[in-house]
């Protein structure tokens, strides 16, 4: 008879749908159509750079310099309108930070052959650093009357749906288009499975890794216009919180291993649903911040655990790099 | 012949007078006795600045406002800038402590971290001057904001607005492990105790981060579309909770009171366009000013440090609809700079 194997995504799928049955259930106003798409709202961005994170974990690597990504491009914008410079200006000149921001974790990885945890690390301090030492004037950027009708990106709602939650839609479709159905995904996918033999099989594994830190820090980026819009401001200091802890939470979670070659846009979804669910539920049941790293943490280690009796780690199933 | 006589030597004399008048006009000046040591006392004095962080609004003032009116006396202006690690600061107060300013002007990040540091600062012969955020060592002078007066008027403000309507609140704190949110919190509550009827239906923190305030207002608003007003903590994180305000469509029917150091863009304008109703200010200009003047007199008064100690609490300005256009309820720090 043959055993049947639960993914990790599986038990994380049901620790999900166990969680938003009881809440369900038992919070009263947790069900409604407002309280869904609030829900959603509240953890677009996270899932926004949790695609970018899945591209670049799926190729077997990791990108620390996310959040310095999101803070200091979407701050640049803000600062720049401030100081009296176009939208569009501001935007492009935003955009080619970003850029040069992965083609710097790239290279550094590729071709220095730098490990993906150090470069990132380094750059990520380095960009919110140049941020902080000679972009902005204060912390918090704020909105000026040159970025009127950019909040849009932000707040407010297209066909109902809030518009945050339709730039994680649109970014998922991206990302998916770029991981399934493009040349590209599928190098990235090989490079993650086993660089070597991808290497070897003739795939150009170094500008295809470049690509990924570009397009990781160009989602980053995005995701901080989105979050810049939605609360009419930059916090730039974000950078020095957990949010990037939270990114690899929702990746991993989620079911793409970090030891890369696995998962895809779903898992990212699943991920973030299940952190929305248990933040929305526990703002509504009003518990206490302490408490709530509390839950965050048990329910995070259940299912680790379950994962762990359910697909025990043995020599066929390890690879070096697990977690 | 007579009267030309008489002309001539009445203008003699007159002539006699005025030239006997001319030394009496070019007397001597008088010496002011006090501001030769009063220089004597500021000049060549270093004076090290210790805050939490630099570039955010409420520092960047007060380091702007103590330069310009210390520099000009010749006092020296160091700063240390631990960027929000506690653990830097109180390095660098101890490598300070070392070095012998004449004076530390220090913003705390906890009421334990730099207590004893700042014990053993006076008894080695600096002026400490605690700013905004008190530590448990009462040193010569505290300049800053009373977190608890700020609470409680804030909350009154709701409470206030919130007459006649649901009474239902929430609460937006800022860090848990921040002093000056605690503090904050007990002003609110010491209202709410003398209000049965208000229900606050959500008291959560959201770390100074606007972006959290915005997600847990969202969710509050989506389960309470009645709310009638909600207590913030800090303008800064607070533009996150006028935000889902804002997209609910609550605008005007959820009376929302923040905090802040009035800087014109974080405070008068987000007033002006209807994000906050009110934002008690502890106006940031002013508290400089104030700590300069300490400075100045601690330093010339030649007192013992640790031998007087005293508190200046900030006269809070309450900035609303009413106020939020004149040009002295708000400061803009590129002015202060000049």
């Amino acid at each position: 008879m043959k055993r049947v194997r639960i993914s990790q995504q599986e038990i994380v799928f049901a620790v999900f749908a166990a969680l938003f049955l009881s809440f369900s259930i038992f919070l009263n106003g947790f069900l409604s159509a407002d309280n869904m798409l609030t829900l959603l709202q509240n953890v677009a961005v996270l899932g926004i750079l949790g695609l970018a994170m899945a591209i670049v974990v799926i190729g077997r690597g990791i990108d620390l310099s996310l959040i310095a990504a999101l803070a200091v491009p979407g701050g640049l914008v803000l600062q720049m309108v401030q100081n009296g410079h176009s939208l569009p200006a501001s935007l492009l000149a935003a955009g080619l930070l970003a850029i040069a921001i992965g083609l710097v974790n790239g290279w550094l990885i590729a071709y220095a052959e730098v490990p993906p945890l150090f470069a990132t690390l380094a750059t990520g301090l380095f960009v919110a650093g140049l941020g902080q030492a000679a972009l902005f004037q204060l912390d918090v950027v704020q909105w000026s009357d040159g970025m009127a009708g950019f909040e849009r990106l932000g707040q407010g709602s297209i066909l109902g749906i809030p518009t945050s939650i339709v730039m994680f839609a649109i970014a998922c479709v991206v990302v998916f288009v770029l991981l399934r159905k493009t040349r590209w995904g599928a190098y990235i996918y090989a490079i993650g499975d086993n660089p070597f033999a991808a290497r070897v099989t003739g795939i150009p594994s170094r500008p295809i890794i470049v690509l990924q830190y570009v397009v990781a820090a160009l989602i980053g980026c995005f995701a901080g216009l989105v979050m810049a819009a939605s609360v009419n401001s930059m916090p730039t200091r974000i950078f020095n919180s957990t949010l990037i802890y939270d990114v690899i939470l929702v990746v991993v979670l989620g079911g793409i291993g970090l030891s890369g070659g696995r998962g895809g846009v779903v898992n990212v979804i699943i991920g973030t649903l299940l952190i929305g669910t248990m933040l929305n539920g526990m703002t509504i049941l009003n518990i206490p911040y302490a408490g709530q790293n509390l839950i965050k943490g048990l329910v995070l280690l259940i299912a680790v655990i379950t994962d762990t009796f359910l697909n025990p780690r043995n020599e066929e199933t390890a690879q070096q790099g697990d977690i | 012949m007579t009267c030309m006589h008489k002309l001539a030597l009445g203008s003699l004399a007159a002539l006699a007078l005025s030239a006997g008048t001319v030394p009496a006009l070019a007397q001597q000046g008088l010496d002011e006795p006090f501001q030769k040591t009063f220089r004597e006392a500021l000049a060549g004095k270093t004076v090290a600045y210790v805050p939490v962080a630099m570039n955010f609004d409420l520092t960047e003032g007060w380091y702007a406002g103590l330069k310009k009116e210390l520099e000009p006396f010749g006092v020296k202006f160091v700063i240390r800038d631990p960027n929000w690690n506690t653990n830097a600061g109180a390095q660098a107060v101890t490598s300070l402590i070392s070095e012998k300013p004449a004076v530390m002007v220090i913003h705390n990040p906890d009421v334990q971290t730099y207590a004893k540091l700042l014990q053993r600062a006076e008894n080695e012969g600096i002026y400490v001057i605690q700013i905004n955020m008190g530590s448990a060592y009462r040193s010569s002078a505290f300049v800053g904001a009373n977190w608890i007066e700020i609470g409680e008027r804030q909350t009154e403000g709701v409470v206030k607005a919130c007459q006649g309507k649901s009474n239902k609140i929430a609460i937006i704190q800022g860090a848990l492990s921040a002093a000056a949110s605690a503090y904050t919190l007990k002003g609110v509550e010491n209202i709410l105790a003398k209000h049965p009827e208000i229900k606050v239906v959500s008291s959560q923190a959201a770390d100074w981060d606007a972006a959290k305030a915005k997600a847990i207002t969202q969710t509050v608003l989506k389960q309470n579309p009645d709310l009638c007003g909600i207590v913030g903590f800090w303008d800064g994180m607070d533009i996150g909770t006028a935000a889902a305000i804002k997209e609910a469509g609550l605008t005007g029917k959820v009376f929302l009171a923040t905090s802040g150091g009035g800087e014109r863009k974080g405070a008068c304008e987000l007033v002006k366009n209807g994000s906050f109703d009110l934002n008690m200010s502890y106006d940031v200009p002013t508290q400089a000013a104030q700590m300069a003047g300490t400075i100045k007199w601690l330093l010339s008064s030649g007192a013992k440090p640790g031998s007087v100690k005293g508190s200046e609490y900030t006269t809070l300005i309450p900035i609303t609809k009413e106020n939020a256009d004149t040009q002295t309820a708000c400061w803009n720090l590129s002015d202060l700079k000049k």
